[in-house]
């Protein structure tokens, strides 16, 4: 038995699919306009700035003397801190929790901490460093408090995204490696490690761009506005490019906010490298099976 | 103290949390011979064949009661390593599982892991292993090429050359044909009755037909319970259950 088509409906359905498409790219449209008028506005202000000086300088009193290289080596040592920290207890705790941990109460409890733990504003992990490094630890308002400050904000991103990766590790290649005789830890070092890498070296490297761009914690731990050394210790005074950015829009004079603007170019270059490499890593590795 | 059994098990019984999964299961398992396990989905089969090497161990909350001998040996004892049993009790399982690796790291994999470091040796063992899989002349001129690329057929022997090269005592197989084409089935079953001269094969499987190809021996489990033990011959042509009647004649299952 034919029914009888209602045109008029499918009409009314077709349209309604079309506005629908029209909804989500204006949606993307949108975003995609403020990105590019914020990529326009800093280049057309910062990019007189921004010279080989610029790279170089400390920061100055005067315009055509400010320079960056006291914060952008200030995050590079910090990173250099933050990295190795963040990256060896993330990862051993996403090994933990994946391999060794039975499913319990107890490792559901630690599982929906570190998930909420991710989702904590940067400026609790500033207060709890400022307690805990600054004070208790006494490192003060040093390149070390700052570092560690910054390890326990990634730590949680970097746990969640090794768990992903070593959970996406078939479980039959556990098992054939487990049913020839392997202890658990020779599985995890021969088997599950390489073949999850790439993820964790991806998600790690994301979490560790957001550290590069965190301003709120640093403050509260103290890095500081305007220095004129690089940090030859890890008790060094330092600063970084965030913070040298922000108290460079804080200055009254116009041209200052072209000097900062100079300045975000740099760290959205360096953003942009970091996430590069880390869809470089995607791509090689790109799972075989 | 070498007898003709290499497992005997006696009064067996496993729990999955609270399911129970084995029932008093009993049987001894001949040296060099073949032994088919057949039975319908879920009736505990693979549960039994993975408790020989404690694979089954890996499944949170399984429990366990009565022995398990292994060369009268006690599998379940305080002293006896589930590492060490694990490398007298091979297992190549239902999808071909290959590492992501040559064929060559696949190989190797078992002996590294249990502290073979030299070159030289390495290399016998991988050719040893391969010849004894019969897939030799297949890979020799690609030993350094990516297990993946391989049919599935060919997998499952590569895997079955990464259990050889640990030289276990028993091999225990599980459906290891189910995802593979008939000639590579065939091949696979060709083999296994290979294998046999010099190794104690435990299969378990879904097809009649290929237990009663190639075992010497054939047990019949229903509803996790060990029902019929006995040669294939036997059990195929004159089973004496009624319930092993019924399967094999195709009356359910």
């Amino acid at each position: 038995m034919h029914q009888k088509v209602d045109s008029s409906l499918i009409k009314r359905k077709v349209t309604k699919n079309r506005l629908f498409y029209f909804i989500f790219i204006l949606a993307t449209l949108i975003s995609l306009s403020f990105l590019v008028i914020l990529i326009y506005r800093i280049l057309s202000q910062g990019i007189g700035y921004l010279n080989i000086d610029f790279l170089r300088n400390f920061p100055a009193p005067y315009i055509d003397k400010a320079g960056i290289f006291a914060g952008l080596m200030g995050s590079i040592f910090m990173i250099a801190i933050t990295a190795p920290v963040s990256i060896i207890l993330g990862v051993s705790t996403a090994l933990y929790l994946e391999e060794y941990a039975k499913d319990n109460k107890f490792t559901r409890f630690i599982q929906v901490n570190v998930q909420n733990l991710a989702g904590v504003p940067s400026i609790v992990f500033g207060l709890l460093g400022l307690t805990f490094f600054v004070y208790i630890m006494g490192f003060g308002y040093t390149l070390i408090s700052g570092a560690l400050t910054m390890s326990l904000l990634v730590l949680p991103v970097i746990v969640v995204a090794s768990q992903e990766a070593i959970r996406s590790v078939p479980q039959e290649l556990r098992e054939a490696s487990i049913g020839m005789g392997a202890t658990r830890w020779q599985t995890i070092w021969r088997i599950v490690l390489p073949t999850s890498i790439p993820g964790i070296i991806t998600g790690s490297i994301l979490a560790l761009s957001r550290a590069i761009g965190e301003t709120a914690p640093l403050i509260i731990v103290g890095a500081a506005a305007a220095i004129y050394t690089i940090p030859d210790s890890f008790l060094s005074r330092y600063t970084v490019m965030p913070i040298q950015i922000y108290s460079w829009t804080a200055r009254p004079q116009e041209e200052w906010q072209y000097v900062a603007a100079a300045g975000i170019i740099v760290l959205l270059i360096i953003l942009l490298c970091m996430n590069a490499i880390a869809v470089w890593i995607r791509n090689k590795f790109q799972k075989r099976y | 103290m070498t007898t003709n059994n290499v497992f005997k098990i006696e009064d067996f019984n496993l729990w999955y949390g609270s399911t129970q999964a084995l029932y008093q299961v009993g049987m001894e398992i001949p040296r060099n011979e073949i032994t088919a396990v057949i039975g319908p989905s879920g009736c505990g089969k693979s549960t039994l064949l993975k408790t020989l090497n404690r694979m089954i161990e890996t499944v949170p909350s399984v429990r366990t009661s009565g022995t398990i001998e292994y060369n009268n040996q006690d599998i379940f004892s305080k002293k006896q390593l589930v590492e060490e049993l694990r490398t007298h009790v091979g297992m190549v399982f239902q999808k071909p599982n290959p590492f992501p690796k040559s064929i060559y790291e696949n190989v190797v994999y078992g002996p590294k892991i249990h502290g073979i470091k030299k070159k030289k040796i390495l290399d016998d063992i991988v050719e040893k292993s391969l010849r004894g899989a019969a897939i030799w002349d297949e890979v020799k001129d690609r030993l350094s090429q990516n297990a993946y690329g391989l049919s599935g057929g060919q997998q499952q022997r590569i895997c079955i050359a990464r259990c050889l090269a640990v030289e276990p005592d028993v091999i225990l197989m599980d459906e290891p044909t189910s995802a593979l084409d008939p000639i590579s089935t065939l091949k696979i079953e060709e083999l296994i009755k290979e294998l046999k001269k010099d190794y104690t094969i435990i299969i378990v499987t879904h097809n009649m037909q290929q237990a009663a190809r190639i075992s010497d021996k054939t047990a019949f489990m229903l509803n996790g319970e060990l029902v019929e033990f006995s040669d294939t011959n036997t059990l195929f042509s004159n089973p004496s259950d009624k319930r092993t009647e019924d399967y094999i004649s195709g009356r359910f299952g």
